[in-house]
């Protein structure tokens, strides 16, 4: 299962729930269980369902209410590139909300390193890997400087990020003269810039390469978490930090590489976002954090750290998504968009306070 | 003794802060530019051609900027520290054409002359003098040349509009309402986006005006109606988004974009036929105007007179489009890239 280690870190409430059965005493708990305590035990071992619940009630819902042009594989695939830059700033984001922290610099830092690539590749003209190379590096420095200013700073994730925020923000505004650089431009440079923008036709669908890397980001990060000693660290940390610097963790350099690995998604995002909006724009994305936060919370993980899966995030930039297409393809004005997201971010984080009751 | 030295700096930076507006006054005039945000390179402009013009004429400039486009917190904070300054006017371009009347108004009770640039106020007179583009006949010159481009197919046109945000300001309603009645719609209410019932009009979508909302909103109005033939939107790096998504599909051969501004990358766009055609306006005259009113105002208390027949004094719009139309003043790309700003 996706969550084991959800599973492992609430192991004790789910032993005394498999013990209950077996034990004389429990036989009128059982008894006394209805459907709705059994659907809410079965969530509250495997939380991930409940994203995955919302999505499906959501498109269902949406089918019905906006039509069959919701449902076409084109619009399908086209919401699927319409989270893809939200979605990946969603995984650096879940890395350090994993951590108990939060990153309010996410979408600075992915904006920043698409103007330091877009810079250096087309108005200095330098060669375009190169030119990627140097906006990774700015994008991965950044992110270690977040984590110094945490660890040996000792400044709260959130008011360290606000402050990058704002720095980061004000460099980009100054490196790009809050100008974009146009598609054509990059097309004659370096088109390379650009190539999260194509896309392949398959089954009616347009599947663009910003997609693919949206889900592979996804799947390496959900490996990495559960399948790797740093992953496991992570989790740690986010759950317990003194108690796993008792056990041995390093939490320091743990949380400095969550910053760091942060940072250089959101340049990986960065490159994406050239080809998604077919230019470097440095205006774009301006709410990207909290929409990347939005994605977080919907997908399950705890803002207290140490608990849920990445992919929970992956399906929660998808239930925005759908939700935002939907209303759009039935021609709800935008306000009332606004306002079903943010019922959307309440209820999600309702039900999964509601989950974790169980142990009461 | 380091930090003995730091103090002693410290409290001469605070005299000097506290003491420095009133001799300043004295000697040298100060003004305020409050534009709305720093990330549009319309407003950067403006800044720059009011630092210039300040600088020429030895004047002494502030300059202020909400964050983003509706932040009208930061604009009010701003104007009070201009007029704590002691500075002989403002030049204003209000986030918020109502929010921003109290403080204004005070403003103009400190003896300060007022001006809003590109957004007039709610009422327009709440200012002393509004220098701004029309933004309706802005919209208006590409309704019409769109109008004009078309001909007989206007009437099967198929349209989608791509405006700002949820908040409808001025500038956004004055270019949409501009263009749709240039285009020859019933705009009804010409202060409300949306209202009007023309069956030709596919839908509307906010895009905050840059190229990712763009490209998002023009991809879910094209899930409406893929037939989308005619596209209007709010600046041109919404229309380059939007192009972007009209390339994804297929189409760019048949959909016409138009938009407003004059921003230098979106003449370029003209030129390679992106854009059908664009409405420039002027923020360097807007804001260099601005200071010189300022200036003869602190030298003999004249106020501006708006031009005659409209409520404000109109810097002038140009249709840029290398494929004019008949009856339709424009110039072409290769010499509005000579004008445009950014």
């Amino acid at each position: 299962m996706t969550n084991n280690l959800d599973a492992l870190a609430d192991k004790a409430v789910d032993a005394d729930a498999a013990a209950e059965p077996a034990g004389g005493f429990a036989q009128f708990d059982t008894d006394a269980i209805g459907p709705v305590q059994k659907l809410q035990r079965f969530l509250h071992s495997y939380p991930t369902f409940v994203p995955l619940i919302v999505l499906a009630v959501s498109l269902i819902g949406f089918g019905l209410f906006a039509g069959s042009k919701f449902f076409a594989p084109y619009n399908m695939s086209l919401i699927v590139q319409q989270v893809s830059i939200i979605g990946i700033l969603a995984v650096a984001q879940s890395l350090v909300i994993l951590t108990a922290g939060i990153d309010l610099s996410v979408a600075a830092i992915m904006v920043l390193s698409s103007v330091v690539a877009g810079n250096l590749a087309v108005k200095l003209g330098w060669p375009p890997i190169p030119s990627l190379f140097i906006s990774f590096l700015v994008g991965t420095g950044i992110g270690l400087m977040n984590g110094f200013l945490v660890t040996r700073v000792k400044l709260p994730p959130f008011i360290a990020t606000l402050g990058t925020w704002n720095v980061f923000y004000a460099l980009n505004l100054y490196l790009s003269g809050a100008q974009s650089i146009r598609g054509s431009e990059i097309d004659q440079t370096a088109p390379i810039l650009k190539v999260f923008g194509e896309s392949l036709s398959v089954f009616g669908t347009k599947i663009s390469y910003g997609s693919l890397l949206f889900v592979a980001v996804f799947l390496v990060l959900w490996y990495a978490l559960t399948r790797t000693a740093w992953g496991r660290h992570i989790y740690a940390v986010g759950d317990d930090k003194e108690a796993a610097e008792l056990a041995g963790i390093r939490t320091d350099r743990v949380l400095i590489s969550v910053y760091a690995v942060a940072g250089f998604i959101c340049a990986l995002a960065g490159w994406s976002a050239i080809g998604r909006v077919g230019a470097v724009s440095p205006t774009s994305f301006f709410e990207g954090n909290l929409q990347s936060i939005t994605a977080v919370v919907i997908g399950g993980i705890s803002l207290f750290g140490g608990r849920g899966s990445i992919l929970g995030p992956l399906v929660g930039a998808l239930i925005v998504g759908v939700f935002q297409s939907g209303l759009r393809i039935a021609g709800v004005d935008v306000l009332w968009q606004l306002f079903a997201i943010g019922w959307l971010i309440i209820i999600a984080v309702a039900v999964d306070q509601w989950i974790r009751k169980v142990s009461a | 003794m380091h930090s003995t030295l730091a103090r002693a700096a410290f409290g001469a930076l605070l005299a000097s802060v506290a003491f420095a507006p009133p001799v300043q006054a004295q000697e040298k005039i100060t003004a305020c530019l409050v534009t709305k945000t720093e990330i549009n390179p319309f407003f950067v402009k403006m800044k720059e051609g009011a630092s210039a013009k300040a600088a020429e004429l030895g004047i002494e400039l502030l300059t202020f900027a909400g964050k983003q486009d509706g932040d009208a917190d930061t604009q009010i904070a701003a104007i009070e520290s201009c007029i704590a300054s002691g500075a002989k006017g403002i030049l204003l371009t209000p986030n918020d054409s109502s929010a921003l009347v109290p403080i204004i108004t005070k403003a103009r009770e400190a003896g300060l002359l007022t001006i809003a640039l590109d957004t007039p106020l709610d009422p327009a007179n709440a200012a002393d003098a509004t220098f701004a583009t029309d933004n309706f006949k802005a919209g208006e010159f590409v309704g019409k040349w769109t109008a004009g481009k078309l001909g007989d197919a206007a009437k099967d046109a198929k349209i989608a509009l791509l405006n700002l945000n949820a908040q409808e300001i001025t500038v956004d309603y004055m270019r949409n309402q501009g263009f749709l009645s240039g285009f020859g719609i019933d705009i009804k209410n010409p202060t409300d986006i949306g209202d009007e019932d023309d069956p030709r009009i596919i839908g509307n979508a906010v895009t905050n005006a840059n190229e990712e909302g763009g490209r998002t909103g023009m991809e879910s109005l094209l899930q409406i109606d893929p037939e989308i033939n005619l596209v209007y939107t709010i600046n041109e790096p919404t229309a380059a988004g939007a192009y972007e998504a009209i390339k994804a599909a297929g189409r760019e051969k048949d959909v016409t974009v138009v938009s407003i501004d004059g921003g230098c990358p979106g003449v370029q766009n003209i030129k390679e036929g992106v854009i059908g055609a664009t409405s420039m306006q002027f923020p360097l005259l807007m804001a260099s105007m601005g200071i010189e009113a300022i200036k003869a105002f602190a030298d003999s208390g004249k106020k501006p007179e708006p031009t005659p027949g409209l409520d404000f004094f109109n810097t002038g719009v140009e249709l840029i489009t290398d494929r004019p139309v008949d009856g339709l003043p424009s110039i072409t790309a290769d010499e509005g890239l000579k004008k445009c700003w950014g």
